[in-house]
């Protein structure tokens, strides 16, 4: 099933004649409204005229978080306020948050981008969708809202929080769809089991609708086991839009982008280089058709990498892997460059554990203490205190092979560990700087 | 003889032990006899009540990651050579002792538990008792 058929199928000669004339256009329209930009382009001399291929986008200036956060709050807007209609900001965990603006067209781009990716996935007008997002200026919770809106789905706006009468709404209501973040899914699932539901057999969504943050094949798995559905990802950052950048279809093989709207390109967050077809590196997104707030080449700090092979689908559009991690997320222990994604791939494939943890870094005679803390689940391996020893030892020696690093292991009793319905902080940094 | 000992695991943590026994005194089971041995970040409390189902249900309600065991239960004379002469027994036999800890129950009557647990315990059970050893039996 498509949304757009037309957009969503074309060839891609086609496809990339359309990036290149929105292209052109978009350079001009940052350079003659856009302070920030008009300074960048002047300096590098580029115009629109002056693009010749696609390829020549390695020439243009990137964008990072730090520019948009040093022009706070309205610095990057490309239209005068009477024409933004909405706003919404990141989270912003760390200094000011980052601002983002809409006009009219932008939110109707949008709101078509996140209908494709939710009929990608599954979705019809027939569904009844619960929405565990937190509503407000994170752009989650309104981006699938309106996107769903769209298809004519009936949506549930129960926002995040209140977990026991998120389950008895789905139960009464006989909601179909779950829009949440991974972890949030798991935590419903483990909450309803805990007041007598049985997610497979008491409810009745059949599809998750997953986003916000990184999902491992192994958590999804989990998810899916746990709820009975079908669950697929899906990508965006409030920067670019907010959710429908890309998302899986039914086949999930890759996150398609509707890149009519969104170019994307890798770069090696090092040398800043562009990479390959296949290559893993940082994703950088250059906004094709934004009125409000245009980005040229921002680096999103996400992990992944592209595939330009039309899709068993019949979708065109590219693909990216499921993010490996941000190069944000990224923690160095001891040289070694980590993400908390491999160490959740490495609990969710050892079902005496639980998938959720905390990771503790401590400096201890100068050198790095490196920590995971695992909810054990397993009581059968409470007869002998060697089933418990061994069991660390199993789990450190996967780490070891996956991290190539030794993390102690400390086993912690079942949901002591705290559990997250936004975004998931699972890094704890004591580390003497 | 053989009797049932409730195994739970617990974070080391000041309080943590006190917790869990006030949940089992709250629904007001009596403990006869426990142990408890530690490595840095955790333990495991072993205990054996009268009520192994009840608390069991009552722990798991909490939480806590709990499991029953069957253990053999041994009375001893609560003198010197009381404990090694049931050790004998076992030993003369080829059977190992996993753990062991125990308990006086009565001092006027210079009786002593031991709580050991062995892998076959019906056939350590059925020496044991060939030898004129007897221990608790608990009916639930």
């Amino acid at each position: 099933m498509y949304w757009q058929k037309d957009i969503e199928t074309m060839d891609r000669a086609e496809l990339e004649a359309l990036q290149l004339a929105k292209l052109k256009k978009l350079v001009d329209y940052c350079h003659d409204n856009v302070p920030f930009y008009r300074e960048k382009l002047d300096a590098s001399g580029i115009t629109g005229d002056k693009i010749k291929c696609l390829s020549d986008i390695q020439y243009l200036p990137l964008t990072t978080k730090e520019d948009i956060r040093n022009n706070y709050p309205f610095g990057m807007f490309a239209r005068p306020m009477k024409d933004i209609v909405r706003i919404h900001a990141s989270s912003g965990t760390t200094g000011k948050p980052t601002v983002v603006g809409y006009t009219q067209n932008d939110l109707e781009m949008w709101s078509n981008c996140v209908s494709r990716l939710v009929v990608a996935a599954g979705a019809s007008a027939d569904d009844i969708v619960q929405i565990a997002f937190g509503y407000g200026l994170f752009t989650g919770a309104l981006g699938l809202h309106y996107g769903l809106e769209n298809i004519g789905a009936t949506v549930v706006p129960t926002s995040s929080g209140n977990t026991e009468k998120h389950l008895m709404l789905m139960k009464d209501f006989g909601t179909t769809v779950l829009v949440s973040t991974p972890s949030y899914a798991l935590y419903m699932a483990e909450i309803a089991r805990d007041i007598g539901l049985d997610p497979r057999k008491d409810l009745k969504v059949r599809l998750g609708l997953l986003g916000s943050e990184g999902c491992t094949l192994e958590m999804r798995d989990k998810i899916e086991e746990a709820w009975g559905m079908f669950a697929t990802d899906n990508y965006g950052m409030s920067e670019l839009v907010g959710p429908g950048v890309s998302g899986e279809c039914t086949y999930r093989c890759g996150l398609h982008f509707a890149e009519d709207h969104f170019f994307p390109e890798i770069i090696d967050s090092n040398t800043l280089e562009s990479k390959g077809e296949g290559e893993l590196g940082e994703l950088v997104i250059t906004t094709l058709s934004k009125e409000g707030f245009p980005l040229i080449r921002y680096r999103t700090k996400d992990i992944t990498r592209l595939n330009y092979e039309k899709c068993a689908c019949g979708r065109t559009h590219a693909r990216m892997d499921k993010t490996v991690g941000r190069s944000d997320d990224m923690i160095k222990i001891k040289g070694v460059n980590v993400f908390p994604t491999q160490i959740e791939s490495v609990l969710v494939s050892i079902p005496e554990v639980g998938p959720h943890y905390q990771i503790v870094l401590k400096t201890v005679r100068h050198t790095t203490d490196f920590e995971v803390n695992i909810e054990l689940l397993d009581a059968s391996l409470l007869t002998k205190y060697s089933e418990l020893e061994g069991l660390q030892k199993k789990i450190a020696h996967k780490m070891q092979t996956v991290l190539g690093l030794n993390p102690k292991i400390n086993l912690v009793e079942p949901k002591s560990l705290e559990r997250f319905a936004g975004k998931a902080k699972r890094v704890i940094d004591l580390r003497e700087k | 003889m053989i009797i049932k000992q409730i195994s739970i695991f617990v974070e080391n943590r000041p309080g943590r032990l006190a917790e869990i026994t006030d949940i089992i005194a709250q629904n007001g089971i009596n403990i006869r006899a426990l142990s408890i041995a530690d490595t840095t970040h955790f333990g495991i409390l072993r205990i054996i009540t009268e009520h192994t189902n009840q608390v069991e249900e009552v722990l798991k309600k909490n939480d806590l990651t709990v499991s029953i065991t069957s253990v053999i239960s041994v009375c001893i004379n609560d003198k010197p050579g009381g404990l090694s002469s049931v050790l004998h027994v076992l030993a003369d036999n080829d059977i190992q002792i996993e753990y062991m800890y125990a308990f006086v129950s009565d001092s006027k009557k210079d009786d002593a538990y031991v709580v050991m647990r062995i892998e076959d315990d019906l056939r350590a059970q059925e020496i044991l008792k060939a030898h004129g050893f007897y221990g608790l039996e608990i009916d639930e």
